[in-house]
């Protein structure tokens, strides 16, 4: 065994060590990034194929159509109430919350003493982590008997004579299970998300560009609307488009307290239904490969086109922020 | 006369000057207080569902609950035996569990994917944009997905089908999260580790997972807590079931589908279940949430 012996193997006539784990691993790497590509496909084209002999039947008049019928022989479908309904909730949600969102983001960033920021951001990021079919019964439970009692009994007559307003107030059901009480509800679901992202968005603007605006004398207040809302107002659009993005598909809790009546709310305090709620409420019922069936499958494509287009343009908008 | 007018256009001009000062002081002051009401109202609403659950689910919250089966209404006849929700308990953690399992490994991958390979390509930034938008898609259209892929084809709602659905929420969250912590780990460690020699899959797997370990284990529990209370998609793919039940390949129970139905049965000792099940489930994902927050502070 001299060293003579030993031969250097010839380069290249080796692989490396590990260069097959290395391809192996690369290749497990991209098929699960694809997986995800294709998992989104199958979705898109699962939801239309399911849907394809409610649109065939109804042609584009689906979309807008405003009756729904399930009755077996005069059986007649159209989405109109239910994509109505989820706008119209999932934007007065918006409206109640960004105020809020905005003074919580706001309170943490500027104002809070910094002990406290740490407990109140957990407590808020908490309310994120509630399940959406508890916010439905506490909803039913707390939300929809005040908006009865306090709101609709107290000032409906004295809101429904308000001139050219007025007939939003105005309603013959008194459930309390209306559009009003969903939208409370949905707002109160997105407030943590609108938050969060507004906190992380408002943490980000250079200490140094709000230290000038306070050394010339600037308030608080006019930081905020001078420096901090014009450096991140992208952004915190990117989030409240997020916000409205969850409020379009959330199920549960609409179902819970929105009335799920086929029926156009023309006041706040009327009862309607969503995309999400109808899914919930009538698929688990129905025959399967009936038409109604389908056409469920038909306005959860529509809903899903919907919340795509939002949460895309939110992912567009907060892009600058995630790297 | 001319210093007179000055002296006089000196002193207007503080006056308006304090004027505005106190103005602004005073909107700089009233925004405070919104604030202040803002963040109060928010905690309020936590403390409301916090403080509603405890009231109502305590009332029928013991240990019949928690080892008994579903019973029918007994009508206020308290001879009658009490119902449990054992049977959606068990069926929860099975499909969760399963649920986790499936979609852990192909978020781990596809995270990784997007941290050590992706880099600037267009197909990492599909892959990225396309996991964001599932990670906030309506859950009730997976549920219709898995529907028309599993349950149709195997002819029945089943526990299985439960589990794929709630494993396709699970994905994004872990892919976020992985991303997320890997992102974090400083190059130079991935470069000590390439410069002895070792290939990429081992630097990745046994330097890089380990790195981010916590991190990573933080976003499986927050998946985990997440699908707890999944109800929607659970609705349409194991649909839920009145007895205890293993199989698989049947109809499932769940807590958050047993807590619907019976929070809709319009009976009242049933709704109790409801409120207990509620309870349960929300001290379960809030109990997981507090666990991870705390891992992860830890380690930042």
């Amino acid at each position: 065994m001299s060293a003579s012996t030993i031969k250097a193997p010839p380069i290249g006539a080796r692989r490396k060590p590990g260069e097959l784990g290395d391809k192996i691993f690369q290749w497990m790497c991209v098929g699960a990034g694809g997986f995800v590509l294709i998992l989104l496909g199958a979705i898109i084209v699962t939801l239309f194929l399911g849907g394809l002999p409610a649109f065939e039947r109804f042609g584009a008049e689906f979309i807008w159509g405003t009756i729904w019928d399930p009755v077996e022989g005069q059986e007649e479908f159209g989405a109109g109430v239910a994509i109505l309904g989820t706008v119209t909730s999932s934007v007065l949600a918006i409206i109640f919350a960004v105020p809020v969102a905005f003074g919580i983001a706001f309170f943490l960033t500027e104002l809070s003493p910094p002990w406290l920021k740490r407990p109140i951001g957990t407590a808020i990021e908490l309310l994120a982590a509630v399940p959406s079919i508890i916010y439905g019964m506490w909803g039913l439970f707390v939300v929809v008997p005040f908006v009865q009692m306090h709101i609709q009994f107290a000032f409906g007559d004295q809101l429904a004579a308000i001139p050219l307003i007025g007939f939003l107030f105005q309603s013959t059901n008194f459930a309390g299970t209306s559009l009003f009480s969903a939208s409370i509800v949905l707002a109160i679901m997105i407030l943590p998300f609108i938050a969060a992202t507004m906190r992380d968005v408002f943490d980000q603007v250079p200490p140094v560009y709000k230290e000038s605006a306070y050394g010339l004398g600037a308030t608080r207040w006019e930081v905020m609307t001078g420096v901090v809302i014009p450096y991140t107002r992208i952004s915190v659009v990117g989030g409240i488009m997020l916000g409205l993005g969850r409020a379009l598909g959330e199920t549960m809790a609409v179902t819970f307290v929105i009335g799920n009546a086929n029926r156009i709310a023309t006041s706040l305090f009327d009862s309607t239904t969503t995309i999400a709620s109808v899914i919930a409420m009538e698929f688990p019922e129905s025959l399967t490969g009936s038409l109604q069936q389908s056409a469920l499958f038909a306005i959860g494509f529509l809903l899903f086109v919907i919340s795509f287009f939002v949460l895309a343009l939110s992912r567009y908008l907060l892009r600058p922020r995630l790297k | 006369m001319s210093t007179t007018t000055a002296t006089i256009m000196a002193s207007r001009n503080i006056e308006q000057q304090r004027s505005l000062g106190r103005r602004r002081k005073f909107v700089d002051k009233l925004v405070m207080y919104f604030c202040l009401t803002a963040t109060v109202v928010g905690l309020f609403f936590l403390l409301s569902i916090m403080g509603t659950l405890l009231w109502r689910g305590l009332i029928a919250l013991d240990l019949i609950v928690l080892t008994q089966e579903f019973q029918p209404t007994r009508y206020g006849d308290d001879s009658l035996p009490k119902g449990g929700l054992i049977h959606a308990i068990v069926g929860s953690l099975i499909q969760t569990s399963i649920a986790t399992a499936i979609g852990t490994p192909i978020g781990l991958l596809v995270g990784t994917y997007l941290s050590e390979y992706a880099g600037k390509s267009k197909f990492g930034y599909a892959v990225r944009f396309i996991s964001d938008i599932l990670l906030s898609a309506p859950s009730v259209l997976i549920g219709l997905f898995i529907y028309q892929l599993v349950v149709l084809p195997q002819g029945g709602f089943s526990g299985f089908a439960g589990a794929l659905a709630l494993a396709i929420i699970v994905i994004p969250v872990v892919v976020r999260t992985t991303e997320d912590m890997l992102q974090l780990i400083p190059n130079t460690l991935r470069e000590a580790v390439v410069a002895l020699g070792a290939p990429k899959w081992k630097m990745i797997t046994l330097v890089a997972w380990r790195a981010a370990i916590s991190g990573i284990m933080t976003g499986i529990l927050l998946a985990f807590a997440r699908i707890m209370g999944e109800t929607a998609p659970l609705l349409l793919t194991s649909f839920g079931n009145n007895i205890l039940s293993t199989d698989l390949s049947r109809a499932m129970a769940s807590l958050p589908v047993s807590i619907y139905q019976q929070a809709n049965s319009g009976f009242p000792d049933l709704i109790d279940i409801a409120w207990s099940g509620a309870l349960l489930v929300t001290l379960g994902v809030l109990f997981i949430n507090i666990i991870a927050r705390v891992a992860l502070r830890k380690r930042a």
